[in-house]
């Protein structure tokens, strides 16, 4: 019985998961980490250079790393062990999962459970927009540069600016880059 | 900026040696350059060059529909009443849809009605028409996957597959005071780095509450999954101007940077 509450309980968490993850946002205000930097010294940067580079951040890595994303992969075969324990008594009813809420409203789950298995799961509240943007990511935080250098001398392939229209390309950096390439 | 396409592929008849794994192409559409960076062993067989020839073919394609530059498109005759969306193309529906969305999900900062300075209510998509672009000409680059890795940038907004090699891509970050620096790097595999400033075009992105230009923020860089909407939450984020700070905390899943008029930089990077 234990381990069915502990399925249901992962599959619930890891529905409500699933769904809420792209537009969720109000949820992450606490975990959200931000960080200001102005004229940060420069071992700053060169730290953050090699943890970004190293560790979790980019997509490759993430499975290992990000705890969260396991769990909302993992949610489709129930294999979530980090779900805290919810008392163990009869397991059969309706089962309504917490309303998560996101800027499109609430993202709810609701599951029924018949002589211990699950017989149904539906989402009786969620977002309905149209999110491509599915894909299990965290990305890493930019690294300054110690010193503003020109894009020739850091190992850079492209540049995102927002001065970039057809007038100035000759004159820019990515200009550079793709001239290297071509 | 003009309407016609300016200026023809620079680097598809160049054959440089250098590096037998990469390759790189250029042109103008859209009043902007756009570039595409392919890695992998397949980066300079003909296939693929044929792929960014058709990507660059569709996103002409995209031009000629939604430009407000030509009198002839579908959005210039939604906007003088000569067309209504039930008769426009599934193209200009989706972006409304997606305007739409970006409404709500930026809590009414990305405006597609409120984006033309003095008329307000006039359905104007042109924020968002470039990442759809790029996001439906880059799938004959995604025919390619998982052996090919690119960069496919427009106007300094770039949508980025992972290659074969798995070394991700570094993007650098524009300094939005001095167009020639990079002000920071992000390296990203699989994603998409969109920066929006005030700093082209004049000031470009309009408080969609005020009708004034969008005070505050010198740029918004975001990194996340999709290049759509990292564009859109971007563009959002300078909309809010000063404001834009504690709003990004909230944005999961992405990291970015902010840089005020004052200079100062604020970066986040945000769990999923």
């Amino acid at each position: 019985m234990r381990r069915i509450v502990i399925a249901i309980g992962s599959t619930l968490t890891g529905l409500v998961l699933l769904f809420s993850w792209p537009t969720s946002l109000n949820r992450s205000v606490a975990l959200a980490e931000t960080s200001t930097t102005e004229g940060s010294s420069s071992t700053t940067a060169a730290s953050t250079d090699t943890s970004t580079d190293e560790s979790a951040t980019d997509g490759s890595a993430t499975d290992e790393s990000t705890s969260d994303a396991g769990a909302t992969e993992g949610s489709t075969d129930s294999s979530t062990t980090t779900e805290a324990t919810p008392s163990t008594t009869s397991t059969d009813g309706t089962y309504t999962g917490d309303s998560i809420s996101t800027e499109f409203g609430p993202v709810q789950v609701q599951i029924t459970v018949t002589d211990g298995v699950v017989t149904s799961a539906e989402a009786i509240a969620y977002p309905n927009t149209n999110s491509k943007d599915q894909r299990i990511n965290s990305y890493a935080i930019p690294t300054l540069n110690a010193e503003a250098v020109e894009a020739q001398s850091a190992s850079i392939q492209m540049v995102s600016g927002a001065t970039y229209t057809s007038n100035g390309y000759i004159a820019s950096l990515q200009s550079a880059l793709d001239q290297a390439g071509l | 900026m003009s309407t016609a396409t300016l200026a023809a592929a620079a680097g598809s008849t160049t054959a440089a040696p250098a590096q037998a794994q990469s390759r790189a192409w250029v042109e103008h559409i859209m009043g902007m350059p756009i570039s595409v960076h392919v890695r992998g062993p397949q980066a300079r067989t003909p296939e693929v060059a044929s792929a960014v020839a058709a990507a660059m073919d569709d996103l002409r394609e995209i031009e000629a529909r939604f430009s407000t530059y030509r009198h002839d498109s579908e959005i210039s005759r939604i906007q003088h009443g000569e067309l209504t969306l039930e008769d426009a193309s599934t193209q200009v529906r989706q972006v409304e849809l997606l305007c739409r969305a970006a409404l709500e999900r930026t809590g009414g900062w990305f405006d597609a009605w409120n984006a033309v300075p003095g008329m307000p209510g006039v359905f104007d998509p042109t924020g968002l028409v470039k990442t759809f672009g790029v996001t439906w000409a880059a799938r004959h680059l995604d025919a390619f996957a998982p052996t090919l890795g690119y960069a496919f940038g427009a106007g300094g907004d770039i949508q980025l597959r992972a290659a074969p090699d798995s070394e991700p891509w570094q993007v650098g970050i524009e300094d939005p005071r001095d167009q020639t620096r990079v002000l920071a790097h992000v390296p990203v595999s699989d994603g998409a780095v969109a920066t929006s400033g005030s700093a082209s075009r004049g000031a470009h992105i309009m408080d969609p509450h005020t009708g004034a230009a969008a005070e505050g923020l010198l740029s918004a860089t975001v990194i996340g999954p999709s290049l759509l909407w990292a564009d859109v939450l971007a563009t959002a984020a300078v909309a809010r101007g000063a404001g834009a700070a504690e709003w990004v905390g909230t944005l999961h899943g992405t990291s970015g940077m902010l840089v005020t008029t004052s200079g100062a930089v604020h970066r986040w990077s945000n769990p999923v």
